[in-house]
C-alpha cells in the first residue's frame, strides 16, 4: 500500500488512544505518547501499520523538563517513517522497553541506559554498553561535563 | 567388578572463550565472550565500547563548522558518507540550499568511497578466512592496490587519503581540478577490469564456497527487527536501498541497479557487494558525464566558528553508506552548536544481529561471519 | 606588492601553566625506566672478555651486530585500534611495503618487538593495552601513531579518552598525523630503526634525536 494510505491508516488507529498526539507532514509521522503507552503504541505500529524496521532508539536531555525517549520505526515497503517519542517528565528515569516488540531495542536501550541512566522496564539484560561496567555517571546528561577527569588516564 | 562410568560428552562440557579486543582478524576492537560446547557456539556476549570516543557529547561542544571532520572518524573506512549524514541533517533543519554541482560531487565522492570501502572489505575478509601467511594475503594485496588508486583520487581532490573534511553545511569545500576527471575515469576503468580477477579467484573456489555458503544466515524478518541495513539487508531478501527509495543529494538523477539476494548467508552478501562495486562505478561515470557547472557551496567557505547557525528544530538524515544506513539525528537550538546529536551507526545495528545468528555455528565460522558483516568500530562505539 | 605576514595579537602561551603538561611531567618522573636487563651470565662473560687487552673491540662489534639484527627484523604486534589502523594496514600492504624493512606484522605479542599503537586509546581499552605490552618480551619498543595515540587527538576532551598512550606505556617514537599517511609512518619506523641501532649494552635506550627535516 502506498505511503499516504499507510499514514492515513496509522492516524486512524492511533488517534483513538488517549494522550497520543500526531504530527508531521508527508511520509514522516511523529507520534508522541505518554510514558505508559510507549510499548503499546510500539506494538501497534509493528502489527497494524507494518513498521517492521527498527532504525534507532535514543534519548534527549531537556534539562529541567526531564528526559525524552525517541525511537524511529520504518515501514520499508511503503516508505513510511514513524518517530515515536515519549517525554518521561522531570525526575523520571523509567520507561517501558520495546525489547519484546523489536529485538533491535536490545542494544539501543542498553546504550540509552549507559548514557542517560534510563531504566527500561522489561529489558532482560540492562547493563552498560559502551562504558566500562564500573563507570560512575551517565555522560550524555547535560549535567555531566565532557572533559570529566579520570586520573591517571586523563 | 569395577563400575564403568559412562561419560556423557553431550552438552555438559561448556567452555567460555574470549575472542578478545586484540585478535588477528583485522576488524578492530571487539570482544566476544563465546560459550562453547566443543566447537559449537551456544552463547555469545558481545562487549563493545573499546573505541567509545564520546562523539555525541563532543558534538554538543563543537560548532557545525568544526564537527564534519570529526564525523569522518565514525565510519573511518567510508569517511565521506559519515560526513554527509551530519551535514545533511544540519541542512535539513535549516533548509539550506545545496547547489547542483555540489550534489553531484557528493554523489561521485560517496560512490568512489563505496568502491574503496568494498575493496578493503574484500581484502580483509579474505585475509581473515585465508590466513595471513596463507592464501588470504593475495587478495588482500590486490584489493589494497585498487584501493590505493582510489585514495590517490581523493588525495588530489581533498589533500587527505583517509579522513577528509570535504563536506560543509551548504555544499562541499573542494572543487576538482582540471585533470581530476580524466584521472577518475582512468581509475574506475582499471578497477572494473580488475574486478574480474577477484571473481575469477573466488567464484569457483571450493574453499571459499565451503566457508561462505549457508554460513551466518540472517532471515529477512530478523534483519528488519534488529535494524540491519545495507548489503546485509539486501542479501536477506529485503529490496530496500536508500539511494533509490528515499533519494537524497540528486540520486534520483542516476540510473543504477540494486542487487537483492534471498539466501542471507555470507555468499549472498559477497554477491551483493560485488554487484555494488560495478553499480558504483556506473554511477561515477554518469556523474562525471553530467557534472553541472556552478558553485560548490551555497555558503561561504569555513572562516569563523559562528558562521553556521542552524535554527531550532530537529531532523534525521540518513545516507546509504557501504555498511548500511548511516544516520544523524540532530536536535538544533538556534546556536552554532547542536543541542543533541545521535549517530545511528550502521555497524552498531549490524553487529546487534550477532547474538541471534552465532549460536549454532562453529568458531571458525565466526571469523567468516564477522568479515561479511563488515563492522567498523568507529561507528559501533562512536 | 609586498604582502605583510599577519600579526598575532594573542600572547604566546606559557606551557608551564597548563595543568595537563604538569601532570604529564609528573607521570614521567614517577614511571620506572624499562630497559633490557641482560642476564648475569652474559654480564660475567663480557667481564671476562673485557679483562683481555682489546676486549672492548669484541663487545662493540658484537653490539653493533646485535643492534643491526634487532633493527632489521622488528616484528610489530598488530594492534590496530581505530582509523590509524587502516593506514597501518596500508603501510603493511602492497604499495608501501613494510616487509622490505624486515617487519612482519605478527598477531601474538609474545613473539613481537614493536607495538604500533594506532588509534585512540580509551579508558576501557587501556588495561588491555597495558597487558599486551607486558606480554611482549624485552627488548621492546613502542611507536605511537597518530594524534590520538600521541595526545588524545581530536577526542582529547572526551570523558572516555586517554590523553595519549604515553600515560600507559613508555613510547619511543611519536608519529603525528590524523591519520599519518603511510609515508609518515615509514619515516617513523626508520627513525625507530636508527634508535635501535644505538641500543646500548647497558640497556638504556638512546635519547631521541630531534631530527627535523
Amino acid at each position: 500500500m502506498s505511503a499516504e494510505m499507510n499514514i492515513a491508516r496509522a492516524r486512524m488507529l492511533l488517534e483513538g488512544i488517549p494522550g497520543v498526539t500526531l504530527s508531521g507532514e508527508g511520509p514522516i509521522l511523529t507520534v508522541e505518547t505518554p510514558v505508559d503507552q510507549f510499548a503499546v503504541v510500539g506494538a501497534m505500529l509493528k502489527e497494524k501499520v507494518g513498521c517492521l524496521f527498527f532504525a534507532f532508539l535514543t534519548a534527549i536531555d531537556h534539562k529541567e523538563a526531564g528526559l525524552e525517549v525517541v525511537a524511529r520505526l520504518d515501514n520499508l515497503d511503503s516508505r513510511v517513517c514513524v518517530m515515536l517519542r515519549t517525554k518521561l517528565g522531570a525526575g523520571n528515569t523509567r520507561c517501558p522497553s520495546l525489547f519484546a516488540i523489536y529485538r533491535g531495542a536490545n542494544w539501543m536501550e542498553r546504550e540509552a541506559f549507559d548514557m542517560f541512566g534510563i531504566v527500561f522496564d522489561g529489558h532482560p539484560d540492562l547493563r552498560r554498553m559502551l562504558l566500562p561496567e564500573d563507570w560512575v555517571g551517565h555522560p550524555l546528561l547535560k549535567s555531566y561535563a565532557v572533559d570529566t577527569p579520570y586520573p591517571p588516564y586523563r | 567388578m569395577a563400575e564403568v562410568r559412562a561419560i556423557d560428552y553431550t552438552g555438559s562440557e561448556r567452555l567460555t572463550m574470549n575472542m578478545g579486543p586484540q585478535h588477528p582478524s583485522a576488524h578492530g576492537v571487539f570482544r566476544a565472550i563465546l560459550t562453547l560446547e566443543g566447537e559449537k557456539i551456544v552463547g555469545v556476549d558481545a562487549v563493545i565500547g573499546y573505541l567509545h570516543r564520546c562523539h555525541e557529547k563532543l558534538a554538543e561542544n563543537l560548532a557545525y563548522v568544526q564537527y564534519p571532520s570529526i564525523a569522518s572518524k565514525t565510519d573511518y573506512v567510508a569517511a565521506m558518507s559519515s560526513e554527509l549524514a551530519y551535514v545533511m541533517a544540519a541542512e535539513k533543519i535549516g533548509q539550506f540550499e545545496v547547489p547542483k554541482r555540489a550534489q553531484y560531487l557528493r554523489v561521485m565522492v560517496n560512490e568512489l568511497q563505496r568502491v574503496a570501502s568494498h575493496c578493503l572489505w574484500l581484502g580483509t575478509w579474505c585475509l581473515d578466512m585465508g590466513g595471513a601467511l596463507g592464501g588470504g594475503t593475495s587478495i588482500f594485496l590486490y584489493c589494497i592496490r585498487e584501493r590505493e588508486t582510489v585514495l590517490d583520487l581523493f588525495e588530489s581532490l581533498v589533500g587527505a587519503r583517509l579522513l577528509y573534511g570535504f563536506h560543509q553545511v551548504g555544499g562541499v569545500r573542494y572543487d576538482p581540478s582540471a585533470g581530476w576527471a580524466a584521472q577518475c575515469r582512468a581509475t574506475i576503468d582499471t578497477i572494473e577490469k580488475r574486478l574480474l580477477e577477484y571473481e575469477q579467484m573466488l567464484d569457483d573456489n571450493a574453499f571459499f564456497e565451503a566457508r561462505t555458503r549457508n554460513v551466518g544466515v540472517i532471515s529477512s524478518a530478523l534483519a528488519q527487527d534488529v535494524g540491519v541495513s545495507g548489503p546485509l539487508l539486501r542479501a536477506s531478501g529485503v529490496n530496500f536501498d536508500l539511494r533509490r527509495d528515499q533519494p537524497y543529494s540528486s540520486y534520483e538523477d542516476f540510473d543504477f541497479k540494486v542487487p537483492v539476494e534471498t539466501e542471507g548467508d555470507c555468499h549472498a552478501r559477497y554477491r551483493v557487494r560485488m554487484v555494488e562495486f560495478r553499480e558504483s562505478i556506473k554511477i561515477v561515470r554518469q556523474a562525471l558525464d553530467r557534472l553541472p557547472e556552478g558553485p560548490i557551496s551555497s555558503r561561504p567557505g569555513v572562516k569563523s566558528l559562528g558562521q553556521v547557525r542552524v535554527p531550532k528544530g530537529e531532523a534525521y538524515a540518513r545516507v546509504e553508506g557501504p555498511r548500511g544506513e548511516v544516520g544523524c539525528y540532530l536536535v538544533a537550538d538556534g546556536s552554532q552548536k547542536p543541542y543533541r546529536m545521535k549517530w545511528r551507526g550502521a555497524s552498531f545495528s549490524n553487529l546487534a544481529v550477532l547474538p541471534y545468528i552465532l549460536p549454532g555455528v562453529t568458531v571458525a565460522d565466526v571469523v567468516a561471519i564477522m568479515g561479511s558483516v563488515d563492522p567498523v568500530f568507529g561507528e559501533v562505539d562512536r | 606588492m609586498e604582502i605583510k605576514p599577519p600579526k598575532c595579537t594573542i600572547p604566546p602561551a606559557n606551557w608551564e601553566e597548563f595543568k595537563d603538561l604538569q601532570e604529564w611531567k609528573q607521570l614521567h618522573k614517577t614511571r620506572p625506566e624499562t630497559g633490557d636487563k641482560f642476564s648475569p651470565l652474559f654480564e660475567s662473560v663480557t667481564e671476562g672478555i673485557h679483562s683481555f687487552p682489546g676486549g672492548f673491540v669484541v663487545t662493540t662489534v658484537a653490539d653493533n651486530f646485535l643492534n643491526w639484527a634487532r633493527k632489521s627484523a622488528v616484528w610489530p604486534v598488530s594492534f590496530g585500534l581505530a582509523c590509524c589502523a587502516i593506514e597501518m594496514m596500508a603501510t603493511f600492504a602492497s604499495r608501501f611495503d613494510v616487509e622490505r624493512l624486515g617487519m612482519v606484522p605478527w598477531a601474538s605479542p609474545r613473539h613481537s618487538d614493536l607495538m604500533i599503537v594506532s588509534g585512540t586509546v580509551t579508558i576501557k581499552m587501556a588495561p588491555m593495552l597495558e597487558r599486551i605490552y607486558e606480554q611482549m618480551p624485552d627488548p621492546k619498543w613502542a611507536l605511537s601513531m597518530g594524534s590520538c595515540a600521541n595526545s588524545g587527538g581530536p577526542f582529547r576532551h572526551g570523558y572516555h579518552v586517554v590523553k595519549g598512550v604515553d600515560r600507559i606505556i613508555p613510547v619511543d617514537v611519536y608519529v603525528p598525523g590524523c591519520p599519518p599517511p603511510p609515508e609518515s609512518l615509514l619515516n617513523g619506523l626508520l627513525l625507530l630503526q636508527e634508535q635501535i641501532a644505538h641500543f646500548h649494552k647497558t640497556g638504556r635506550k638512546a635519547e631521541p634525536t630531534p631530527k627535523v627535516d
